[in-house]
């Protein structure tokens, strides 16, 4: 019997990546990582790329990591965990290890999954390795002080997309990987967010048990990078979910269905008001930007929507 | 019994491997290395062996598989060739520096750019201060053997290094020889069981491996792979006299070639080295004293005992078949090192360094045979006129 997704049940069951670590206060990143960790009742062996879950959790000679954990290059999580599942598989049909229920994921922050480490990941999951990545995206590379990525929103100031005199911040929509990873055509790709905790959890349970290579792109707040309160991290997460910046779904075999739909769909700006990062597109010279961020949103959500037969 | 086959030197690593049945093969294909893993590919696809055939998409994931697998107790296996070995290059100093016992086939192919698929040695040139132990091979029987012993090396406890064996691109790789292929049990036996240590599947035990490791650890974790450098130098030579006992061979840190009573030589890795026996043959015929050593063990370096080889010569030239460009004389690395070692032990006597056959760029006899009487020329006036000699490059 599967460990109930109750607060109770989970509470018992130790935490497999320890308190100590040096993850900022209010980080997303390990709040995503306990929270799916806990899901999975089977034992887990991990990757993770370069980033700041990778540095702030094994500063040798110490280690934050109960579970097995190898952390390899910046933009190859997908790869080593492929060679290890690929070992995994081998010395078992080998008999030279005993077959268990061994759950092989990858992490690995934005910078790391939807740039440098694509590749990589695409020819992994492409493979058909049986693997969860863990995408944690909080939208630039924080790790490096903060440098704007793929994943990037319009309009954020980051230190390589500053809010100028010229030049307001980052110039573009942020690519949907998601939808990319949805259309390699593997059992189970979804989008997700510590704020909704059970969905979270409820969709590794599935990645894990999918049978194949899955996918789950967490959205996870930086405060020093969102410029926000150490305390305002589930919520300010929570409104990317309601203003359908960051829709919550799931793509299931080829299926796609909404896991979340807010009761009002809130404007962007609900969102962007919160944090620092955006402070310079309320500026009345900006507004233009709000509004073409909006439009974004919205043709994205009605094309979920669509996807999701809900339209 | 062993069996006599026409192989050409990919081939004959490709059966190396389905010998040494490793758990894990991750590869890309890259010209001239491509035919060992499709030879290799057929093994797999007719069940000869066990092995997980990672099939990557890029170079740089195949080392990262290979990483990864070899953290998780696997024995593995790659190969690759020039672009593709500097594809892998940020993982290739990770393995060596994670201790993973992995075992490279590297056919050696010129460096882009300009882009050309042929041979020289600018690819394994550039990885020699990675971490990596590096032998070459003369032709596909010891690259056959090579591979063999190398993984006898990498997995040696004192040791945990990875292991590139080198072979010359087209020339050997694809050139058709006589190989002596071993009982597919006594290659087996010799290699033995692979028993890791510290695997990432041993899940009662979790292991944290590649960590953050600052100015109050790395320093140290650098001086272990010294040591497990200067240990792999013992185990070298332990696994050859294992392998010659066994195989009936004669393997060493280097192949001196008439070399003891010579009074000038010529040192020259891989396939090249034995067109140079041909024309040190037909030197001696005329009564000239000419030798020849042949480097087996590029890293570590025997300087030592190549020092003591080379003492009792009047000259010596150094055949090259890289530039490392903007180093003293525009010369070629291993010169540079040679020519270190010996002055480093008081060794002293004129030496020159021929660059030669770069992109592929053919080396005759005839060649060689100028080099020779070069150096017989130095050996006699005791002046060397031109420290490096480009050959025959117009």
């Amino acid at each position: 019997m599967a460990t109930k997704l109750l607060p109770k049940e989970l509470a018992k069951r130790p935490d497999r990546l320890s308190p100590g670590h040096r993850l900022c206060a209010g980080c997303g990143a390990s709040i995503i990582v306990r929270q799916m960790l806990a899901a999975i009742d089977e034992p887990v062996v991990l990757s993770n790329a370069t980033g700041c879950l990778e540095v702030a959790t094994t500063i040798y000679p110490y280690t934050a990591w109960r579970v097995p954990w190898i952390h390899n290059a910046f933009e190859n999580a997908a790869s080593t965990i492929s060679g290890v599942e690929a070992a995994y598989r081998s010395m078992v049909r080998q008999g030279k290890i005993p077959e268990q229920d061994v759950k092989f994921i990858a992490f690995g922050g934005d910078g790391g999954t939807y740039d440098i480490g694509l590749q990589a990941l695409s020819g992994a999951v492409e493979r058909g390795h049986q693997f969860l990545y863990v995408c944690y995206d909080n939208g630039a590379y924080m790790n490096t002080g903060i440098q704007r990525s793929s994943a990037t929103p319009l309009g954020a100031h980051t230190t390589t997309s500053p809010a100028g005199k010229v030049i307001p911040g980052k110039q573009q929509f942020r690519k949907d990987l998601t939808a990319i990873m949805a259309a390699h055509g593997i059992p189970y790709v979804a989008q997700a967010a510590p704020s909704q905790w059970r969905d979270l959890m409820k969709k590794t349970r599935k990645a894990v048990n999918c049978g194949g290579p899955a996918f789950m792109n967490v959205l996870s707040s930086c405060n020093r990078g969102w410029r926000h309160g150490t305390d305002e991290t589930v919520e300010i997460t929570q409104l990317a979910v309601d203003t359908c910046y960051w829709p919550l779904y799931e793509v299931e075999e080829g299926v796609w269905r909404l896991t979340y739909k807010p009761r009002e769909k809130l404007p962007v700006e609900e969102w962007l008001k919160r944090q620092g990062r955006f402070r310079h597109l309320f500026r009345p010279e900006n507004r233009h930007l709000i509004d073409r961020l909006q439009e974004e949103v919205d043709r994205r959500w009605e094309r979920l929507l669509r996807l999701c037969g809900e339209a | 019994m062993s069996k006599f086959e026409a192989l050409a030197g990919n081939e004959a690593v490709a059966t190396a491997m389905r010998q040494i049945n490793p758990d894990v093969v991750a590869a890309y294909p890259i010209t001239p290395q491509t035919s060992t893993v499709q030879t290799f590919a057929n093994y797999v696809a007719d069940g000869l062996v066990d092995t997980e055939f990672v099939t990557v998409e890029s170079e740089h994931s195949a080392m990262s598989a290979c990483v990864g697998a070899s953290a998780a107790g696997a024995r593995v296996m790659t190969a690759t060739s020039a672009n593709g070995l500097a594809l892998m290059w940020e993982i290739v100093y990770i393995a060596a520096s994670t201790r993973c016992p992995i075992v490279m086939g590297l056919v050696n192919r010129a460096l882009s750019g300009p882009i050309n698929i042929h041979c020289d040695h600018s690819d394994v040139m550039g990885m020699r201060d990675s971490g990596w132990i590096i032998l070459f091979s003369e032709n596909g029987q010891e690259a056959y053997d090579n591979l063999i012993q190398a993984v006898r090396i990498a997995e040696h406890p004192d040791v945990l290094l990875p292991v590139a064996v080198c072979q010359d691109g087209f020339i050997t790789s694809h050139g058709m020889e006589r190989v002596e292929i071993y009982e597919d049990a006594d290659v087996r036996a010799f290699v033995g069981e692979y028993r890791p240590q510290w695997s990432l599947l041993d899940l009662e035990h979790p292991k944290t491996y590649g960590p953050l490791d600052f100015y109050d650890y790395y320093y140290e974790h650098k001086r272990q792979q010294v040591e497990a450098m200067q240990h792999a130098h013992r185990v070298i030579q332990e696994v050859a006299e294992a392998f010659n006992r066994t195989f009936d061979r004669d393997y060493g840190l280097f192949e001196p070639y008439r070399l003891e009573d010579a009074e000038v030589a010529v040192v020259v890795a891989n396939s090249t080295a034995g067109t140079a026996k041909v024309v040190v043959d037909r030197l001696r015929e005329e009564g000239l004293k000419v030798g020849l050593l042949k480097p087996r063990v590029f890293r570590p370096f025997p300087a030592e005992e190549l020092a003591e080889a080379l003492a009792h010569l009047k000259a010596v030239a150094v055949m090259d078949r890289s530039i490392s460009f903007g180093a003293m004389g525009n010369a070629g690395p291993l010169f540079l090192e040679l020519a270190a070692a010996l002055a480093l032990r008081g060794v002293r006597m004129p030496m020159a360094d021929y660059v030669y056959g770069l992109g592929g760029r053919d080396i005759l006899p005839r060649e060689i045979e100028s080099v020779y009487r070069d150096m017989l020329r130095v050996a006699e006036t005791g002046q060397v006129e031109r420290m490096v000699t480009y050959l025959s490059v117009r």
